[in-house]
């Protein structure tokens, strides 16, 4: 394409609809319209004009409007179709890996199931197309904001004063007549009162307010852009946590994804209403489910090993603070918050037996063993003792003879042990199951029997860090700024230009809020008594409604 | 005028190609970087093959205390375990007869053992008569720095400290001995 040169001389970019020096209109399409192309000023997106290399191409394709919303709503619908399923981070399996989630997907929910997770739906967030479709919007918004952006401010801040008279009368404001002689003074000062930037070239003037709100969408963009930068960074390791932390009553472990910090849990409270006195109001709904939660709470004791100290070592660590954790009252430290999320109650602690005859069922005395820390021997005094041989937390069977544990939780505790007693001096072993007991090496005199346990509750933590939280707050406060900017002001304009002999020309322009314009233009009108304007797009409108009427009409004639 | 005009041509013509490239090569890179952290997010987190393996120390049945810096040098062959995982019982005789051979070699075998009591990991002992050391990660911040997730993990450490070779699931020892032979020291 070739460089467009204008009737008053100056040389236009190709593709430009405006001449930029005097706004003369520079297609064919464009002088046979009634009202003059001001988006852009009639500046040529460069997008396109250039159209020659692979990378102009990609860039065009991008630049394109059509295409940005075309990502946008693709989005709009993998996002919604992302929620027909649930997502598989809150999928219930009880080993966790790739296979089993394919599975559930495929057993719970057909076929349906196994092509929504073969197209990545389950974790939406995550899948490579997705993150591909959001990048590409990244692109969009940048090479639309740039190509549009940089001809846009260009072609503001060179705006000349003096317009071509066709300019003029294709504004949709536009006005000529006489008018006294002062009225471009008159003018001038009332623009200026009313705040408007007034520069006067030779018998003209351009008077301009506002013209930062065009910057609005761009700054807008300027917002999204950080906003998803910061989304991007929560996919880098260290800037975001999310993790889940169960700890028994009495355990200390390590906090993950912090390294140096430990929790202790100390204690794990489950309130309900009692529906009695002050708490009267709940027996309704107490009556109706059974029971109602009053308070979930974690009492913990955080710790923090020195600096120069490595995973393992617990022993110098330090204590940092007591703290009750509480649904809505995290344990908060150095960026991560620690949240109440889960529990479960009851899980056993300890176990207590007696050593007694099975004939006599006399007891020789009970033992009390910790499953968080079994004994090797227990000496019940008087010549009794019983030997811990073998402790199965989780007792699922026997293999080629051996007593196997399914988990190291004790949901099932099984004991081998040998018990000794004055009348058995060689021992007599036995094995021991809740409510079953089996005596591998013929029968025996004695038996440990159950007595009671103590049991205790594990706590559910979540615990999270958020860094990019900073950066996303900003964009959306970038995004807002420009949202008011371009939604809240308006750039307006007016040309005037005294004519040789002694007539003015003018004409309007804003980039919205046509109302607030004309409300400027009748006070200065007034004060300057210049010509009657006229809406050039209400005339059109008008005239439309006025010849579909009479078409109405002539069809009701015939 | 308009020679000058036209020698400005090519210039501007080569500066946009050149900007454009810029800027979508950039973008290109920051979705790929994103979509490289998501995908690898899956796998250990914090630890790759050629990375150093993060210093430790625990102590073993008998109370002395392991730091895996002290066995610079040596190659340490890492292995997670606990009694109720069935493959980590399968291979644990293996890796002993193993470590006799290579013990002389300059590899050291730590059997790192996740929060189970004392009683239990001693009978385990006595019970395969194992011969290296073996520890216990008590408040599972061993593992929580070396993000295991499955059991049995191994983790190769060669003599320079870093990590040769991460292992998920069940070795055998033919398996055992060609690992040992990768970080022997030379």
């Amino acid at each position: 394409m070739e460089n467009l040169q204008c009737k008053c001389g100056h040389i236009n970019p190709p593709g430009t609809i405006l001449c930029e020096s005097c706004g003369r209109s520079l297609t064919e399409e464009e002088q046979n319209k009634k009202l003059a192309d001001m988006r852009y000023e009639g500046t040529a997106r460069r997008s396109q004009t250039y159209n020659k290399s692979i990378i102009d191409k990609i860039w065009n394709f991008f630049s394109s409007v059509k295409v940005g919303v075309s990502i946008i709503a693709l989005l709009l619908v993998a996002a919604a179709v992302g929620t027909i399923l649930p997502q598989a981070q809150y999928v219930n399996v009880p080993v966790r890996n790739d296979a089993t989630i394919k599975a559930y997907y495929a057993d719970v929910y057909g076929e349906i199931g196994k092509i929504y997770h073969f197209l990545g739906f389950h974790d939406l967030y995550g899948s490579i197309w997705f993150i591909v479709l959001v990048g590409m919007l990244a692109i969009s918004l940048i090479v639309a904001s740039l190509d549009r952006f940089v001809p846009l401010y260009r072609s503001l801040k060179n705006q000349r004063v003096l317009r071509h008279r066709s300019f003029m009368n294709k504004q949709r404001i536009y006005a000529e007549g006489d008018a006294p002689a002062d009225a471009m003074q008159k003018a001038e000062g009332k623009l200026k009162e009313l705040k408007y930037n007034v520069t006067v070239d030779k018998n003209g003037l351009l008077a301009e307010k506002g013209r930062f709100s065009r910057w609005g969408p761009y700054v807008n963009h300027i917002g999204l852009i950080i906003f998803l930068f910061g989304v991007m960074l929560r996919m880098m390791p260290g800037f975001y946590v999310d993790e889940t932390l169960w700890i028994r009553e009495g355990e200390t472990r390590a906090i993950p994804e912090a390294p140096g910090y430990f929790l202790e849990n100390e204690n794990f409270t489950l309130e309900t209403y009692t529906g009695e006195g002050e708490e009267a109001k709940f027996e309704e709904a107490i009556d109706r489910v059974g029971s109602v939660a009053k308070n979930y709470q974690t009492d913990i004791v955080l710790y923090e090993a020195p600096e120069e100290s490595l995973p393992g070592a617990t022993d110098e660590m330090e204590k940092v603070k007591e703290h009750a954790i509480q649904v809505n009252q995290p344990l908060k430290f150095d960026g991560y918050a620690v949240y109440q999320m889960d529990f479960r109650q009851n899980e056993l602690r300890a176990m207590t037996f007696d050593l007694t005859n099975k004939e006599t069922e006399e007891s020789l005395g009970s033992l009390t063993v910790d499953l968080v820390n079994p004994e090797k021997s227990y000496d019940l005094g008087n010549d009794a003792r019983v030997d811990l041989l073998g402790y199965y937390p989780d007792f699922s069977g026997f293999e080629d003879g051996e007593p196997q544990t399914e988990t190291p939780i004790p949901n099932n505790p099984g004991f081998l042990v040998r018990m000794f007693t004055p009348e058995t001096p060689e021992g007599e072993v036995s094995f021991i199951v809740i409510q079953n007991t089996i005596e591998p090496l013929g029968d025996n005199q004695y038996k440990l029997t159950f007595q009671g346990a103590e049991t205790r509750d594990v706590s559910g933590l979540t615990i999270r860090k958020d860094k990019t939280l900073p950066i996303l707050g900003l964009g959306g406060l970038i995004f807002m700024i420009g949202v008011a900017q371009g939604m809240y002001f308006n750039h307006r304009r007016f040309w005037i230009q005294q004519q040789a002999d002694g007539s003015l020309i003018m004409a309007g322009h804003t980039n919205k809020n046509w109302f607030g314009l004309k409300k400027d233009l009748d006070q200065v009108s007034e004060h300057a008594s210049l010509p009657p304007y006229t809406d050039q797009q209400e005339e059109i409108e008008t005239q439309e409604k006025l010849k579909n009427q009479q078409k109405v009409e002539g069809d009701e004639l015939s | 005028m308009s020679e000058d005009k036209k020698a400005k041509k090519p210039i501007k013509k080569r500066n946009r190609a050149i900007m454009r490239s810029a800027i979508l090569a950039l973008l290109v890179f920051a979705i790929g970087y994103t979509i490289y952290n998501s995908v690898t997010a899956e796998d250990v987190e914090f630890l790759r093959t050629g990375d150093k393996a993060p210093d430790f120390v625990l102590k073993d049945m008998e109370g002395n205390q392991h730091k895996l810096s002290d066995y610079k040098g040596q190659g340490v062959f890492l292995n997670f375990w606990g009694t109720w995982c069935e493959p980590c019982v399968e291979e644990m005789p293996a890796m002993d007869r193993q470590y006799k051979e290579f013990e002389e070699q300059g590899v050291q075998v730590l059997a790192v053992n996740i929060a189970q009591s004392d009683f239990e990991v001693q009978s385990f002992v006595d019970r395969f008569k194992l011969s290296f050391p073996v520890v216990i990660d008590k408040s599972k911040s061993v593992m929580t720095a070396y993000n295991i997730r499955p059991l049995p993990t191994t983790i190769l450490v060669n003599p320079e400290g870093e990590i040769e070779r991460i292992v998920t699931g069940e070795m055998s020892e033919q398996d055992i001995k060609g690992f040992m032979e990768e970080i022997r020291p030379q």
